[in-house]
């Protein structure tokens, strides 16, 4: 892990953590409720029905989104700060 | 009857009053400016008026409709914040040009005609130019020129495509244009420059992050929300809005995650949420429209509030690079929490006012069965989570302790942000009591928005979303921030006017040069020389056989001579032998 980003209290960061993983388990697991009759997604798409689909689409939009700017856009763009100048 | 005062006429005309008041009264009167346009736009019935006759054009003040009053009413609402956040400012430069830049935008919105759409259009940029200059920075300066090169250059093309438009149809009403031929496609490239099209985009993050802080949130309300308003007006359901604003939405998120200059990052978030409304255009349906329209009114909201946030952390550090910035939650709480809330209303979080108008957009994308824009704007939905929800308060507020320990934010500034957050939350769980009463197209049903279903959805999208920003952090995979900028679409003519000046430095410069040499050094010389020394080489030329003859031995000869080049030089022959060369040179020329 590198320093720039490294936190200062680490109670308190396991704690948020801990409840931001409770919460992912929590809504996935919410999610299977949609299997029932009893619920309806209004879904357009078939896709939209599978359990985790909006859970397994964000983290992967999110992980693409970060390795792309990180390995493919910043060492194609990125200029000292005076390259203006 | 109709027996209210154009709002935009008290905004342009009251701005012009400003220097005339002092202290306590200034900031009276300031606010009372706004307050008097909104009680005016209240007033105002649907209808046209406050038409002039202009030579053959009809100019058209007030086209009042349902579209133009949602417009109407969020621009006069930020104005009236606006202010409260710069009262500490002492320059009544920057609040003419704000209040210039509301009233225009205003005026352009209630425009009816393409004339008087132009005119407002072009002052738009005229106030947007003196905000960015009021920063007084050289880099501003710069902006600013950029700016105004890039804007004049949109308002030319907007200016070719009304006057072919006219040319065609002989009418300049402002209605619905529809892409069909090359005034139509000139008007739309010029409505598509304001609104920050990719590729005609890089002069909003080149400027806005070199505006002055209280002037940014004009800047990032008006012109590109104006340009949304014209396209919604001229070109609703252009099926190429659809790839413009799925484009729009999606690539600025790359740049945005790497961006280190926080205010550009908004900047950058900025194109991504209009890229949205740029989508609902495109659909054409009373939904997507509705959607836009909603998504304009929200994000004027939430962004002025996160720039108003990070406009505070600015004033009050003098940073607003990620590198520099980080730990200030226990120094400015308040704009911590505010900025938060701003950060939760883009993000679309369900009870924030974001939620309330993407998901219609998201929804409308659905039922049209766009599938490719759809998981593009999903996609795009669960980024903005990521590369502005939590970069943004993340690297100013929390990630490492940065050492900086500032006070709170001024009052006011505390007082403007307060409203505007108020306003994300209320909206967000109230849509039906307020947002959706605006809406301006008339739908059969009505949207359901607190569904179960939708909630969860979008619950799981965003939680898992920050479940991969989390992860990513722990493993040290997320970019870190470094003191960088990145190169965008600006660099060609950033570049490129460079090149384009030093390409003809040399040529035009290089022709100059040698012209000079062969012209002025070269030729004039040997004629000048000619002229002085050629007199006195013919007549000793001549006379030399004359003095051998006579039998001058060659010391007179020589004296003789220098006196002739003397003579020559001078200019000063006796006038016996200027009469015997004119004689001659008449007789050359008689005889030739």
């Amino acid at each position: 892990m590198n320093q720039s980003n490294s936190p200062q209290k680490p109670q308190k960061i396991r704690i948020i953590l801990g409840s931001l993983f409770l919460l992912c388990g929590c809504t996935f697991l919410l999610d299977f409720l949609f299997l029932s009759d009893a619920f309806d997604k209004h879904a357009v798409y078939q896709w939209e029905n599978w359990p985790g689909f909006y859970a397994i689409f964000g983290f992967v939009a999110c992980l693409l989104l970060v390795l792309i700017s990180k390995y493919i856009l910043r060492p194609l763009v990125k200029r000292d700060e005076d390259y203006y100048e | 009857m109709n027996n209210s005062i154009p709002p935009q006429f008290i905004l342009l005309v009251g701005a012009l009053l400003i220097p005339l008041f002092k202290g306590k009264l200034k900031l009276g009167y300031m606010l009372a400016l706004p307050a008097f346009a909104f009680y005016h736009y209240l007033q105002m019935p649907e209808g046209i008026y406050w038409t002039f006759q202009l030579l053959d054009f009809e100019l058209i003040f007030g086209r009042v409709d349902r579209l133009s009053l949602i417009f109407v009413n969020i621009f006069t609402v930020i104005t009236f914040i606006a202010v409260i956040y710069n009262i500490h400012v002492r320059n009544d430069l920057e609040y003419f040009a704000g209040f210039l830049y509301a009233g225009c935008a205003i005026g352009m919105v209630l425009a009816g005609d393409l004339i008087t759409l132009f005119i407002f259009w072009e002052m738009l940029t005229v106030g947007a130019v003196l905000l960015i200059l009021a920063r007084r920075s050289d880099t501003s300066m710069g902006a600013a020129i950029r700016y105004l090169l890039v804007h004049i250059v949109g308002g030319l093309i907007l200016l070719s495509g009304i006057v072919l438009h006219f040319k065609e149809f002989g009418s300049t009403e402002f209605g619905h244009i529809g892409l069909n031929n090359l005034s139509s496609y000139l008007i739309f490239i010029g409505f598509g420059l304001n609104c920050a099209w990719p590729i005609l985009h890089a002069w909003l993050p080149d400027a806005y992050p070199e505006a002055s802080i209280g002037g940014v949130i004009f800047m990032a309300t008006f012109t590109t929300k104006g340009a949304v308003y014209a396209l919604m007006r001229g070109f609703p359901g252009e099926p190429s809005l659809l790839w413009i604003g799925m484009a729009m939405a999606t690539f600025p998120m790359f740049y945005a995650l790497i961006e280190n200059d926080l205010r550009k990052v908004l900047s950058y978030s900025l194109i991504n949420q209009v890229g949205f409304m740029v989508v609902g255009i495109g659909i054409g349906t009373s939904l997507s429209l509705n959607g836009a329209s909603a998504h304009a009114y929200c994000h004027i909201l939430y962004k002025a509030l996160l720039f108003m946030s990070v406009g505070a952390v600015i004033h009050q550090t003098g940073k607003i690079k990620a590198t520099e910035l980080g730990g200030l939650f226990r120094s400015m709480p308040f704009t911590a929490i505010c900025c938060m809330i701003g950060a939760a209303s883009i993000s679309a979080f369900p009870l924030f006012n974001g939620f309330v108008s993407k998901s219609m957009i998201l929804s409308a994308t659905a039922e049209g069965h766009y599938t490719i824009i759809w998981l593009a704007l999903l996609f795009a939905s669960a980024g903005a989570l990521h590369y502005v929800g939590i970069k943004v308060p993340f690297f100013a507020f929390f990630s490492h302790d940065s050492g900086i320990r500032v006070k709170e934010a001024p009052i006011n500034m505390r007082i403007a942000m307060g409203m505007i957050a108020f306003l994300c939350i209320f909206i967000g769980i109230f849509p039906q009591q307020t947002l959706y009463k605006l809406l301006p197209f008339a739908s059969e049903t009505t949207y359901e928005l607190f569904t179960f279903a939708h909630i969860m959805s979008q619950g799981m999208l965003l939680t898992f979303s920050a479940l991969a920003f989390t992860l990513l952090l722990l493993f040290g995979l997320y970019p870190i921030q470094i003191r960088s900028i990145n190169i965008d679409v600006d660099w060609f003519y950033r570049k490129g006017g460079r090149f384009f000046y030093s390409f003809f430095n040399r040529s035009l410069n290089g022709i100059n040069t040698l012209t000079h040499r062969i012209l002025i050094t070269g030729v004039t010389a040997h004629i000048c020389h000619m002229a002085k020394e050629g007199p006195a080489k013919a007549m000793i030329f001549l006379l030399t056989p004359y003095w051998n003859l006579v039998g001058n031995s060659p010391q007179e000869q020589a004296v003789k001579r220098k006196n002739l080049h003397l003579q020559s030089e001078k200019g000063a022959f006796p006038i016996g032998i200027t009469a015997c060369l004119s004689v001659l040179l008449l007789g050359i020329l008689f005889f030739f």
